[in-house]
C-alpha cells in the first residue's frame, strides 16, 4: 500500500473523496509515523484521541457528501494558538498547566474546514527565535542533515516544530506564525513551502501575542498548492480582531497555475549582501534565469532602508512584546512563585517562568520605552518602519512581486549562533522587511547547497496579493523540481 | 561605550518586573549592550518630517454596538487561576 503520510494535499482529497482510503486509516497511519519521529521533537503535545475523533467525523462526511475543503486532512498546529481543552504554551516555563476555555480564530475555521489536528508543535519560547533552540520543551531536530557532518541541525524558528513535521510527514499540513520570518525560514530550512500572508488575512484572536503590529498566522505545506489550499481555509474576516481584513478570500489553489508571462518581478539590489554565500546568490540567479525565460520582466529596483529593517525590528518587536508579556504576572493562569508581596510575586513567577531569550527582548523593550529613550528609540523605529513601507509602495509602483533569497544560510547546527544575539537576528535580514511592511511573503524550495541543504526563495507580494505571490512561487516550484528528500524520510523507506 | 552598566540593567529589570541576581547582571548586561549597540544605527536615519508608523494598514477603527455581547462565564476566566476563591483571584496581601 503506498504511504499515505507522503500524499499531497490534493491526493489525500482525492483518495477520500474515493474511498480509497478512510480518514482514520490516513490520520492512523499519521500517528504512527509520529511516533517513530519523536526523538525530532517537533510536537509538544500529541492528540492523537482528538486527530481520531475528528477523522471519524469527516468519515462521516464523506460518506454523506457533504465533505469539507480540508476534510480529514491531518494537520499540525503551532502550540502558540490556543486550543480550547488542549494545553498552549507557547513554549514556556510560564504558561505551565494553561488550558484555553476557547479556541483561536484560525483553528476554529481550520476545524470547521474538516482539518484534523495531530498535536501541538514545538516552537521557540514565545516565538522569539531562528532556531527553535529557546523552547522550554526542547530543541527540535531538522530532519535534513548535511551530507558532510552527522550533527543535528536546527529546523529554523520560531515555527520551527510545523516546519520539520511537514517535513518528515508526521504532518501533512501545518499552522505557524510570523513576525519577522518565522514561517519563511523554517520552511526554507526544512526544504518546504510556507506563506506569510499580508498582515491582517488571517485573525491573530487566540494566538498567543509576541508582537501584535507584526504577528500574522501562516500556512506551511510540501508544495505551494498545499499551502495554497490551507490558506484559503484559515484566512478571513474576524471582528474579535480589530487589525483583521474584512475582504473576501478567494480560493488560491485555483489560481495557481496562471504562470508568470508578463510578470513584473523586481529585483532588489539591498539584497545583495557580501556576507551571503555564493550558492545562495547563485540560486538567486538561477531564479531570476528561470523567470525571464518563461517571459517574465525583470526589473532591478532599490529598497533603500532595507538595511534597518533588521535594527528597527529589534527596537519595535521587543517593544510590543514587553507590552503583550505584561501579563504573565502569575495571577490568572500558568506558573506562580510566590513573594514576600504582589511585587515580589510577579518578579519572581516572571524570573522563573521566562527563558533567557524572552528576558532579554522584555528587557531591551521595557528600555527602549522608558523615559527618556522613547524618542531616540521607538518613535524613530516607527519612522524608519515608514520609509520601508514607502520603500516598498514606491517599488510596487512598477512591479508585481519581488524575488529574493529566502535565508542568509542553510540550516546550522544546534548551538551555532547561541554565543551572540545579533548572530542569531541575522537569520532573518531578509525576511523581516516583510513584516515591517505587513506584507505577504513565501518560501519555496528551490535548490540545495553543497552540503545537500535546501535553499529557498523568497517571493513578496503587494498587500492582499497572495495569490500572484503563490503563482510565482507554484512556478519557481516546478521549473526547480525540487525532489530531494530529507535524511530521515531517506533512513526510513530504507 | 558602555550604556548598559549595572544601574540601567536594574532599572529596565524594575520595570519588566523580572528578578535579576546580582551575579547574572553582567552577563545579562554584555548581551544587551549588544543588542542597543546594534539597534542604534538607526540614529544615522533621516527621519525629519516622516511621520512614525503605528499599523501597516491604514484601517479606521471599527465601532460594534455598544451592547453586551459576552460575559458570564466567570467560571471560564478563574479555570486557568493559580488560586481563586468565591469566583475572585487571590493574590498575596497589597495593603497592610
Amino acid at each position: 500500500m503506498t504511504d499515505l503520510t507522503a500524499l499531497s494535499v490534493s491526493e489525500a482529497l482525492a483518495g477520500l473523496k474515493n474511498k480509497d482510503f478512510s480518514a482514520v486509516e490516513l490520520t492512523q497511519s499519521h500517528i504512527d509515523a509520529m511516533e517513530k519521529a519523536r526523538h525530532l521533537n517537533a510536537y509538544i503535545i500529541e492528540t492523537p484521541e482528538i486527530a481520531l475523533k475528528q477523522a471519524a467525523e469527516s468519515d462521516k462526511r464523506y460518506a454523506s457528501g457533504d465533505n469539507k475543503p480540508l476534510d480529514g486532512i491531518p494537520t499540525g498546529v503551532k502550540d502558540l494558538f490556543c486550543t480550547e481543552g488542549v494545553q498552549t504554551t507557547a513554549a514556556s516555563k510560564i504558561l505551565d498547566g494553561f488550558v484555553p476555555t476557547y479556541e483561536s480564530t484560525v483553528t476554529t475555521k481550520l476545524f470547521a474546514d474538516g482539518a484534523v489536528m495531530l498535536g501541538k508543535t514545538n516552537l521557540d519560547e514565545f516565538a522569539m527565535g531562528s532556531s527553535n533552540t529557546t523552547s522550554h520543551f526542547g530543541n527540535v531536530i531538522n530532519p535534513w542533515k548535511a551530507n558532510d557532518s552527522d550533527a543535528d541541525l536546527v529546523p529554523g524558528g520560531s515555527s520551527g516544530g510545523s516546519a520539520a513535521a511537514v517535513a518528515a510527514n508526521i504532518a501533512m499540513l501545518s499552522t505557524g506564525t510570523d513576525t519577522g520570518g518565522s514561517i519563511r525560514q523554517p520552511a526554507a530550512f526544512c526544504g518546504i513551502a510556507g506563506i506569510r500572508p499580508t498582515y491582517g488575512r488571517c485573525s491573530r484572536w487566540g494566538i498567543v501575542a509576541f508582537a501584535s503590529s507584526l504577528d500574522q498566522a501562516g500556512a506551511f505545506g510540501r508544495s505551494v498548492e498545499d499551502c495554497a489550499h490551507m490558506l484559503t481555509s484559515m484566512s478571513g474576516y474576524d471582528p474579535k480582531d480589530s487589525t483583521s481584513a474584512n475582504l473576501d478570500v478567494p480560493d488560491f489553489a485555483s489560481m495557481i497555475d496562471q504562470g508568470v508571462k508578463g510578470l513584473k518581478v523586481g529585483i532588489p539590489k539591498e539584497y545583495r549582501l557580501d556576507e551571503t554565500p555564493a550558492e545562495i546568490n547563485a540560486l538567486w540567479e538561477q531564479g531570476i534565469e528561470w523567470l525571464r525565460s518563461e517571459g517574465a520582466e525583470i526589473v532591478d529596483i532599490s529598497l533603500p532602508h532595507t538595511k534597518y529593517a533588521l535594527p528597527a525590528y529589534y527596537i519595535i518587536a521587543p517593544a510590543e512584546a514587553s507590552s503583550n508579556l505584561a501579563r504573565y504576572d502569575g495571577v490568572r493562569y500558568g506558573l506562580r512563585v510566590d513573594g514576600e508581596d504582589l511585587a515580589e510575586t510577579y518578579a519572581k513567577t516572571r524570573a522563573e517562568g521566562f527563558g533567557e531569550e524572552v528576558k532579554r527582548r522584555i528587557m531591551v523593550g521595557a528600555y527602549v520605552l522608558s523615559a527618556g529613550y522613547y524618542d531616540a528609540y521607538y518613535l524613530q523605529a516607527q519612522k524608519v518602519r515608514r520609509l520601508i513601507q514607502d520603500d516598498f509602495k514606491k517599488a510596487y509602483e512598477e512591479v508585481d512581486v519581488i524575488l529574493t533569497p529566502a535565508t542568509p544560510s542553510s540550516a546550522f547546527a544546534i548551538g551555532e549562533n547561541e554565543d551572540d544575539p545579533i548572530k542569531m537576528y541575522l537569520n532573518d535580514v531578509f525576511t523581516v522587511t516583510v513584516n515591517m511592511a505587513g506584507l505577504p511573503g513565501m518560501s519555496v524550495p528551490a535548490g540545495m547547497d553543497s552540503r545537500g541543504l535546501p535553499l529557498g526563495l523568497q517571493v513578496i507580494g503587494r498587500p492582499f496579493d497572495e495569490a500572484t505571490v503563490l503563482r510565482t512561487c507554484r512556478f519557481i516550484e516546478k521549473a526547480a523540481a525540487f525532489s530531494a528528500k530529507p535524511q530521515f524520510l531517506m533512513n526510513k523507506a530504507a | 561605550m558602555s550604556v548598559m552598566d549595572k544601574n540601567t540593567v536594574n532599572k529596565a529589570a524594575r520595570l519588566a518586573q523580572i528578578e535579576i541576581k546580582e551575579d547574572e547582571i553582567d552577563a545579562v548586561a554584555s548581551k544587551l549592550e549588544g543588542i542597543i549597540g546594534f539597534v542604534e544605527q538607526l540614529s544615522e536615519v533621516d527621519t525629519k518630517d516622516v511621520q512614525p508608523l503605528e499599523s501597516v494598514h491604514e484601517i479606521a477603527h471599527r465601532l460594534r454596538e455598544d451592547a453586551v455581547n459576552d460575559g458570564g462565564i466567570s467560571e471560564k476566566v478563574l479555570k486557568n487561576a493559580p488560586e481563586s476563591q468565591e469566583g475572585f483571584f487571590v493574590v498575596s496581601k497589597i495593603v497592610e
